[in-house]
């Protein structure tokens, strides 16, 4: 296993440029049966509203798992990420259409560790809200 | 309602070994929308120098909280599900979780703090094969909004 982003060809400060992420009320659905969590804030408006929230909304792991597929994308490989982090600031508001919300993330490289590891933070948007805070990423490159 | 602190330092174990799947771990992967063979092809997660196709890094999130809805659901919690959200989630790890491993852990309740008017539980989870090797730790900090008020 090997991440294809070298150690040495990085820079602290280096920008991982913005990915869209597209997520409509299917693709909850299915993040709901595959990852167990059946709320029904993530798939039943009528009872989203009812509990105070603006509408259906997606589970923060699903965002947190974008967050991972932008890192392991740019790195090469799924086993370089040593750690992963998240703090779920706001929500990310699925409306029943079929455009449905978009979310953003984008990465720095902060900071170059010993043993070729690399910090990345990353920041998520969707709509005006950054809907991660603290995201953040060690990983092993080769 | 603050939530009862003399729960600090309680520890549940896993229910069952979990076996980990080469369908599962498709199956979650197309559920984030993420096509990397090495998740869905077990000759291109070899060829990657893996021993068969590797859960993505969140996949621990689908087991790790396993055992421990009881300890939450304990009435002497005091916890308000209906007030429940995910405030945190942090994932540390020795290896990838591949395909064939069987999996087990210990969820230890690590901290009950307030801040705010919100009551925050700090849940670690350390995971391992059955056969004692580490392979991650989970922390899963859920917010009751509104229990300390």
């Amino acid at each position: 296993m090997a991440a294809t982003v070298k150690y040495d060809e990085v820079e602290t400060g280096q920008k991982i440029p913005a990915v869209e992420y597209r997520v409509r009320r299917v693709d909850l659905v299915r993040y709901a049966g595959a990852s167990g969590d059946f709320n029904p804030i993530h798939w039943n408006e009528r009872h989203a509203k009812a509990v105070g929230l603006p509408d259906v909304i997606a589970h923060g792991m699903y965002t947190m798992a974008q967050g991972s597929r932008f890192v392991t994308d740019w790195a090469g490989d799924p086993g370089a990420v040593v750690e992963y982090g998240v703090r779920f600031s706001s929500m990310v508001v699925v409306p029943d259409d079929d455009n449905g919300a978009t979310i953003t993330i984008s990465g720095v490289v902060e900071d170059k560790r010993e043993d070729k590891r690399v910090v990345v933070t990353l920041t998520a948007r969707s709509g005006d809200s950054r809907v991660l805070s603290k995201a953040r990423a060690v990983v092993q490159l080769s | 309602m603050p939530l009862n602190r003399d729960f600090v330092g309680r520890t549940y174990e896993s229910p069952a070994p979990y076996e980990v799947s080469r369908v599962k771990i498709g199956e979650f992967a197309t559920a984030i929308g993420d096509a990397n063979p090495i998740y869905h092809d077990r000759r291109a997660a070899v060829a990657a120098g893996h021993p068969d196709v590797v859960a993505p890094p969140t996949f621990p999130i689908v087991f790790s909280l396993f055992g421990t809805g009881d300890a939450l659901a304990d009435p002497d919690l005091g916890l308000n599900f209906a007030m429940v959200v995910h405030g945190e989630q942090r994932f540390e790890y020795e290896r990838p979780i591949h395909a064939g491993d069987e999996l087990v852990w210990t969820s230890t309740v690590e901290e009950i703090r307030s801040v705010g008017r919100n009551e925050f539980l700090t849940l670690r989870s350390d995971v391992s094969t059955t056969s004692g090797e580490p392979v991650c730790r989970t922390y899963n900090i859920i917010v009751e909004r509104g229990g300390a008020a």
